[in-house]
């Protein structure tokens, strides 16, 4: 079923891609103040690569994301636990949010950023997982 | 100490790492982290003789009053320095004994991690942190037993460990929890100042009998005693450290380290104490009808175990100063006896006490090692065995309670262990030389160093008893709560406790001369034996397996719809059961609506019930979306902006995500029948109406503070940020979000497995393949 489609779609799909990918991280830093947040932001980029993955087709996603969506998982587990930790380095107990302002860029950098960059990718993650397998056995279906 | 002992976790996972860089020499480099925490703790030994507790004070969760803190008193001491000491030896010992095994970096992560847990267990204070490294000796126990998973009988030791020991640990769990609710503290030092408090207490029966079953099982008590010796199936290290030196004594130690705060009354002496005793002469008893080495050693220590359960009953001063000196004596001949049994097994190929004979020429220092050491086993002078064995006899004599059944029990207990000492030290060693499968060589140093070094301390210690004098008073003092003048000697006079020990040395002797015979004899008791607790065991394994499996016919039908209204219908009867009898729910409702509120209620209804009526899947779906999408308008309506994004988002993705997998199914083959549409209707409009009621009765009741007014309050103070929403997520529920990180994780890995290994069987049955199913 997943076949290269229309001329549209595939176009589609080449220019939404890094609009949709940019609202995402968008979406992502400015979450604490605004609405949207590491959950929305991995649903909209989730969204993006699906777009793609229909245009495409599952090869050509795995070529352009190049790492498993299952180490997107893994990777952000870890930084949700990390976030966890520095904490502990104050004495304060685990999980206590801590800030940082990056000097030149003025940017507040915080363990909840890190958290939320794991959940981000969490979702993103499992998302691309479930559709990549998905479409995975339809292809070995197409091929018996 | 906690950062040593949380690094040796660190340690143990970079173990491949070392190995790479090491090769066969990782075990001795391993070795030098107990080595440095031995080194550390003789530091502290004045402090520690001098009677004082050291407090290492460590927040972890202040919210819930856990603790890392360690505590060091003389108890704990004593047990952190064995468990150091002789993990040094026994790393040094299994570099040898593993080398050149292909799993041998996987060995050390695993008893590396073992080493660690296990010396948390002994220094924590907090009960929490003690039952959390209670459980993790659990599971590398469990890894360890099973560390030659390709044999399908060490895996099924592993997992009978595994379940005898996390089942005392969940009723442990329940006793810990009875214990801090009825002393009012998580820490074992505060516990321990309230044990008249607790004694009272209405829950001291029941958290008695818990922690009992938790340390019972943890320590082979009888009749969980079986698991032990078929742990033999783990490596030699393995046995000598934990199924003998360490992890057995847990239970021990726990009970000792509580003995001030439960011990002392007539439930707890008569149960451990008669527990004890029958542990102890059923191990013994039990020991005599083997020839395996290992299996022999194991039922002693069960023997072992027992005595010191049954010490800790008894719980004068002279019981606990025989505690004390029978656990140290203990783990010092048997590690030293197990580490032997190793070499044998390594050096001639056989565990057959009876194949081996001879072998003195062959390997004169491993004879000499054993001998030293089964006579400590033995309970003969001068060995430190055998001070351990006359102050149990004198404190059994000149205890009141029980004497009539203990005594005799003791005695043979006493008689039998010292037939098991001779068989392991002349069989293989004495008499004529046997052929056995490999030619024997006398072991190498790093193998011979561990028992050399145990046994020499056994005679050391024997010879000398006034060394330990301060240690087993600090130790005492610990158990007893109290402070406890010790003196130690080899020589007590002719008394009673020696005439026994004459008497049992010369009815060991016979038993040994006649073993052969009796253990002929013995073997018709089999048909009986086989009806034992090993038996109850089986039978609880294969009862629960046909539970489950009648279970899973009858409630795993497999269809989502089954599983969807059996979830609705339980929701139902526990809200509405709570919502209706409960509290009588008053209703205040004004209809104050909108006329674009109205469309997209109109919307989400008509995509409902479109849903519900349409006869193609797409369809289905698409109205489905728009009742999703009506939703999401709604949460714009009311001005909820983060949650109508995620709607609209999760919408649009259930939508690809349906699509995919729709496209995969037949078409309907059956519909609904219209008694199913009944039913199906039925349920859905109570569950509605359910939910509709709920909600009326949240918004018209006042009962509760409103839990958002904190959040909106504190979200930029405490929080630094203006989205309450992601505030929320990220910060002051950021655990919840982390479990729901780890649930989401889960779920992608399961709907990963399942569809791949799905498509891997059409591809294999495509190729011809035949897989078995039992491995998939």
């Amino acid at each position: 079923m997943v076949r290269s489609g229309t001329l549209i779609l595939n176009v589609a799909a080449r220019l939404l891609l890094p609009l949709q990918l940019m609202f995402s991280l968008f979406l992502l830093l400015r979450g604490h103040d605004e609405p949207g947040g590491g959950f929305i932001a991995g649903l909209v980029a989730a969204g993006g690569f699906a777009l793609y993955l229909f245009a495409y087709g599952r090869r050509a996603l795995g070529a352009m994301i190049k790492v498993s969506p299952r180490d997107l998982v893994g990777v952000g587990l870890l930084l949700g636990v990390a976030s966890t930790l520095p904490a502990w380095w104050h004495g304060q107990p685990f999980f206590t949010a801590q800030w940082w302002t990056l000097p030149v860029i003025d940017f507040k950098a915080s363990t909840p950023l890190i958290f939320d960059i794991g959940v981000y990718l969490v979702v993103l993650g499992s998302v691309l997982t479930a559709i990549t397998a998905l479409v995975k056995t339809d292809q070995a279906d197409d091929e018996r | 100490m906690q950062l040593a002992v949380l690094g040796g976790f660190v340690v143990a996972s970079l173990v491949p790492l070392l190995h790479r860089w090491f090769g066969a020499g990782t075990a001795r480099v391993l070795a030098l982290l107990p080595a440095a925490i031995a080194a550390w703790l003789l530091a502290q030994w004045p402090v520690i003789a001098a009677g004082e507790t050291l407090w290492l004070e460590w927040a972890w969760v202040p919210g819930l009053d856990i603790t890392l803190t360690f505590l060091i008193d003389g108890l704990a001491w004593l047990f952190a320095m064995l468990i150091s000491m002789i993990g040094t030896l026994v790393l040094l010992y299994a570099g040898d004994y593993l080398h050149g095994h292909r799993d041998l970096p996987r060995f050390l992560v695993v008893i590396t991690a073992f080493m660690m847990s296990m010396l948390g267990l002994v220094l924590a204070d907090n009960l929490v942190t003690l039952f959390v490294f209670w459980e993790l000796t659990s599971i590398t126990s469990y890894l360890l037993i099973g560390f030659n998973h390709t044999d399908p009988a060490a895996r099924k030791s592993a997992q009978q460990g595994l379940f005898v020991t996390v089942g005392g640990g969940l009723a442990l769990l329940a006793g810990f929890v009875m214990l801090a609710l009825a002393g009012d503290s998580w820490s074992l030092a505060e516990l321990n100042t309230r044990g008249e408090q607790l004694k009272a207490h209405v829950l001291y029966l029941p958290l008695l009998i818990c922690v009992l079953l938790g340390a019972f099982t943890k320590s082979a008590q009888f009749p969980f005693h079986f698991w032990l010796p078929n742990a033999m199936a783990a490596p030699t290290p393995v046995s000598a450290y934990l199924h003998s030196a360490t992890m057995v004594k847990a239970g021990v130690y726990l009970l000792a380290r509580l003995h001030p705060a439960l011990g002392g009354t007539e439930p707890w002496v008569i149960t451990l104490s008669l527990v004890g005793a029958l542990t102890m002469a059923s191990g013994a008893f039990l020991a005599i009808q083997h020839t395996n080495v290992k299996t022999l050693l194991a039922y002693s220590t069960v023997m072992a175990l027992g005595t010191l359960t049954m010490l800790l009953g008894i719980g004068t001063e002279a019981a606990l100063t025989a505690f004390v000196v029978f656990l140290l004596a203990h783990s010092l001949y048997k590690g030293a006896l197990f580490m032997v049994a190793g070499i044998l097994d390594h050096e001639t190929g056989t565990r057959d006490v009876t194949a081996m004979g001879g072998l003195r020429h062959a390997m004169p220092c491993t004879a000499l090692v054993a001998v030293v050491a089964a006579l400590s086993l033995a309970g003969l002078p001068p060995l430190l065995g055998f001070i351990g064995k006359e102050l149990m006899l004198e404190s059994l004599l000149a205890a009141a309670a029980y004497r009539a059944v203990i005594l005799p029990l003791a005695f043979l207990a006493a008689f039998l262990t010292l037939a098991v000492a001779a068989v392991v030290a002349i069989r293989p060693f004495f008499g004529p030389l046997r052929q056995t499968p490999s030619a024997p060589r006398e072991a190498s140093f790093g193998m011979l160093a561990g028992p050399a070094l145990l046994a020499a301390l056994s005679l050391l210690f024997g010879l000398a008893p006034r060394l330990l004098d301060s240690l087993v008073g600090a130790t005492v003092a610990g158990i007893g709560a109290g402070s406890a003048e010790v003196h130690l000697a080899l020589w007590h006079g002719i008394n009673l406790p020696l005439l026994l020990s004459l008497a049992s040395l010369g009815l060991g002797a016979l038993v040994f001369r006649r073993w052969d015979r009796l253990r002929a004899w013995l073997a018709r008791l089999e048909p009986l034996m086989a009806r034992g607790p090993e038996a109850g065991y089986e039978a609880l394994m294969s009862g629960m397996v046909d539970l489950a499996e009648w279970q899973t016919r009858f409630l795993q039908s497999g269809y989502l719809r089954n599983y969807l209204v059996i979830t609705l219908l339980v929701l139902l009867g526990l809200v509405g059961h709570a919502l209706l009898l409960r509290h009588t729910p008053s209703i205040t409702f004004t209809l104050d609506i909108y006329f674009h509120e109205a469309v997209a209620a109109g919307l989400m209804v008509a995509g409902a019930v479109s849903a519900c009526v349409m006869r193609s899947r797409l369809a289905a779906v698409a109205a489905v979306g728009v009742m999703g999408f009506s939703i999401a308008l709604t949460f714009v309506l009311f001005s909820a902006p983060d949650l109508a994004i995620t709607q609209l988002l999760v919408e649009t993705l259930t939508v690809i995500l349906l699509v995919l997998v729709l496209f995969r199914l037949p078409r309907f083959a059956t519909l609904s029948t219209p008694a199913e549409r009944l039913r199906d209707l039925a349920v859905a409009g109570l569950s509605g109406g359910l939910v509709t009621l709920l909600m009326l009765a949240v918004l018209s009741g006042e009962r509760l503070p409103r839990i958002s007014d904190y959040m909106v309050a504190n979200s930029q103070p405490l929080g630094r940020g203006h989205n309450i929403v992601n505030v929320i997520l990220v910060d002051f529920r950021a655990l919840d979000t982390l479990g729901e990180m780890f649930v989401l994780a889960l779920a992608a890995s399961g709907v990963y497995a399942m569809l791949r290994f799905h498509a891997e069987e059409y591809a294999a049955r495509d190729a011809g393949h035949t897989r078995r199913s039992d491995d998939g």
